[in-house]
């Protein structure tokens, strides 16, 4: 799933270059974007450009890890053979994914460990939409279908980025986030067509899920010099309200064909403009939940917390300490 | 020796008891996804999972091809006492230790039973167990790799690993309780028999355990799931994973 490059903005940074980095070799850098070129690990770049990426790649990580939480507690309750292997698979790529993602934000010189650190601390934020429960068997249908979709559209975006390990995590990753868009789809269409009673959960959990669908790729962009400069690097690859449209294009009339209503009667295509309209999502109710009061924000933590002590003596007893990974997987 | 009734129904017990060990134990190993204590972990126990829950459906079917009900009804609406897997896959996961001392215990056992079973004349059941022993190959590594780690890991490893293989060995003997049909199966060359395999496990993880500085323990097996007695805690198990289905078993899901 579920990379979201939103950048928070009371992010402060003192200029693009920091003290004693070179003007000379940030007009080399940036002529390497703008070339096409990809930043390799051992490549200079400016202190900015690190950082800002550590912090995208780790939350994407983290979104993966977090994400699979809501969608494993129905693995063991999958109905059926077919559908309980094909969850078991989808939520396995989940955390291989952030184990790829892990590893690329590593050789910015980060680890996994402390990356993990400021996660439980609260410090690194993880994709919104995993702080909202899955109540029934048909929301685990419509995360898989529509969040990743959603995540598809943020990461085909990303994956033309310019640091060369993201990138290449992201093309694997949307590789296999279209396989779960496809099973998401066909679970979405045996519910939708299906018994009264499963139409009733896939339109329940729709109606449920379209808030955090439209917050999903963050509010509308500011025009800050920070998304200026962030976009001249390809770090951040498009705004969020153009993916937005492009999501909402991809799969509202899809949702239509199944015989499902979008919970916003404003919802329409303009067809002068091409654009669509819609009602603006709740940001105050988008910036609660990231600063931590959505409805499952403090469970997701205490799991992952749980999970990091009870593991704590495995860890200890193989790992080596001062190894470095600066070796991208991908 | 031509296949008599009783012949065919200690097939159908030996099935039933294979199939239902594979899917409890998969259900419980995909309960490490997003858990576990390093990612590749979740990653290992949800790839074994995967392979478990593949290898019961693949023997319900051939139960199926036996004349019993589809592999989905005949997993997902039964209960406990109707099922034969042993009291071992049934325990929740607990520490990572029992996990992992379970896994291992249970794929070696697993995996002499498969190649025991591809000279069995019951073709159909020879040819699946052909196909497992590749997969559980690499499950049996898994668990030999991270017990001999751990066991010689630190003082606390070792420990905890010695501590979670007196909890597993009792549970994990009850793998060989022996089913009504041991002498039929065996005389027509379906399966050589509980007693047979567990002599050849013995002679496998004994030296194995003993060898990362691990104590046997003294205990006599938990029995009474081949024969539908089990753990309190397989109900819930299945009330869990049946939970779904069970909205309206005759709809597509």
């Amino acid at each position: 799933m579920y990379g979201s490059a939103y950048i928070d903005p009371n992010t402060k940074f003192d200029g693009y270059l920091a003290p004693g980095e070179d003007p000379a070799q940030l007009a080399e850098f940036e002529a390497r974007i703008a070339a096409g070129d990809k930043i390799e690990p051992r490549d200079w770049m400016p202190a900015l450009y690190r950082k800002q990426l550590i912090r995208m790649i780790e939350q994407h990580a983290h979104s993966e890890i977090i994400g699979s939480l809501p969608e494993g507690t129905w693995i063991t309750r999958a109905p059926g053979f077919r559908r309980k292997l094909a969850l078991m698979a989808k939520v396995q790529d989940e955390v291989g994914h952030a184990q790829l993602l892990y590893n690329a934000a590593e050789t910015l010189g980060k680890s996994r460990e402390d990356m993990v650190n400021d996660l439980l601390t609260g410090k690194s934020k993880y994709s919104n939409v995993f702080n909202y429960p899955a109540v029934t068997w048909a929301d685990s249908a419509v995360i898989a279908w529509l969040i990743d979709a959603a995540a598809i559209v943020n990461q085909l975006a990303n994956s033309k980025g310019s640091y060369g390990p993201y990138s290449r995590a992201l093309d694997r990753i949307c590789a296999e986030e279209s396989f779960h868009l496809k099973y998401g789809h066909d679970n979405v269409v045996f519910l939708a067509t299906g018994t009264p009673k499963q139409r009733q959960m896939v339109q329940e959990a729709l109606n449920r899920w379209w808030e955090p669908i439209m917050h999903f790729f963050g509010p509308p962009d500011s025009a800050s010099q920070h998304t200026e400069v962030l976009m001249r690097w390809k770090v951040k690859m498009d705004t969020n309200d153009n993916m937005r449209q492009t999501f909402l294009n991809m799969y509202v009339p899809k949702i239509w064909d199944l015989g499902l209503s979008v919970p916003d009667t404003e919802l329409r295509k303009n067809e002068e403009t091409g654009k669509w309209e819609y009602t603006e999502p709740n940001w105050e109710t988008f910036k609660q939940v990231i600063n931590g009061n959505g409805p499952c924000n403090a469970e997701r933590l205490a799991v992952r917390r749980m999970a990091e002590e009870k593991g704590r003596w495995v860890r200890r007893a193989i790992l080596k300490e001062n190894t470095e990974y600066a070796t991208p997987l991908s | 020796m031509e296949m008599t009734e009783r012949h065919v129904m200690g097939l159908i017990e030996l099935l039933y008891k294979m199939a239902d060990d594979q899917l409890i134990i998969g259900h419980r190993n995909s309960e490490w996804t997003g858990l576990g204590p390093i990612l590749e972990e979740d990653i290992a126990f949800s790839s074994m999972a995967q392979d478990k829950i593949g290898q019961s459906l693949a023997l319900f079917e051939l139960l199926h091809e036996l004349g019993e009900q589809d592999p989905d009804t005949v997993a997902f609406t039964r209960n406990a006492e109707q099922f034969h897997c042993c009291q071992l896959v049934e325990a929740p996961i607990g520490e990572f230790n029992f996990s992992i001392v379970r896994q291992y215990l249970f794929d070696q056992a697993e995996a002499l039973r498969f190649e025991m079973l591809m000279a069995s004349v019951y073709e159909p059941l020879a040819m699946v167990s052909r196909k497992f022993r590749g997969e559980i190959k690499y499950h049996v590594m898994h668990g030999k790799t991270w017990i001999k780690q751990l066991a010689e890991g630190n003082e606390e490893s070792h420990q905890r690993m010695q501590e979670a293989l007196n909890e597993v060995w009792p549970l994990a003997l009850g793998i060989f309780e022996e089913g009504d049909y041991e002498k039929e199966i065996s005389e027509v060359n379906i399966f050589a028999g509980e007693a047979a395999l567990k002599s050849r496990w013995m002679e496998t993880v004994v030296p194995f355990l003993e060898s990362c500085g691990l104590n046997i323990p003294q205990s006599d097996a938990v029995t009474g799931g081949r024969h539908g007695q089990h753990s309190p805690y397989l109900q819930p198990l299945l009330d869990e994973m049946c939970e779904v289905f069970r909205i309206d078993p005759n709809a597509e899901w």
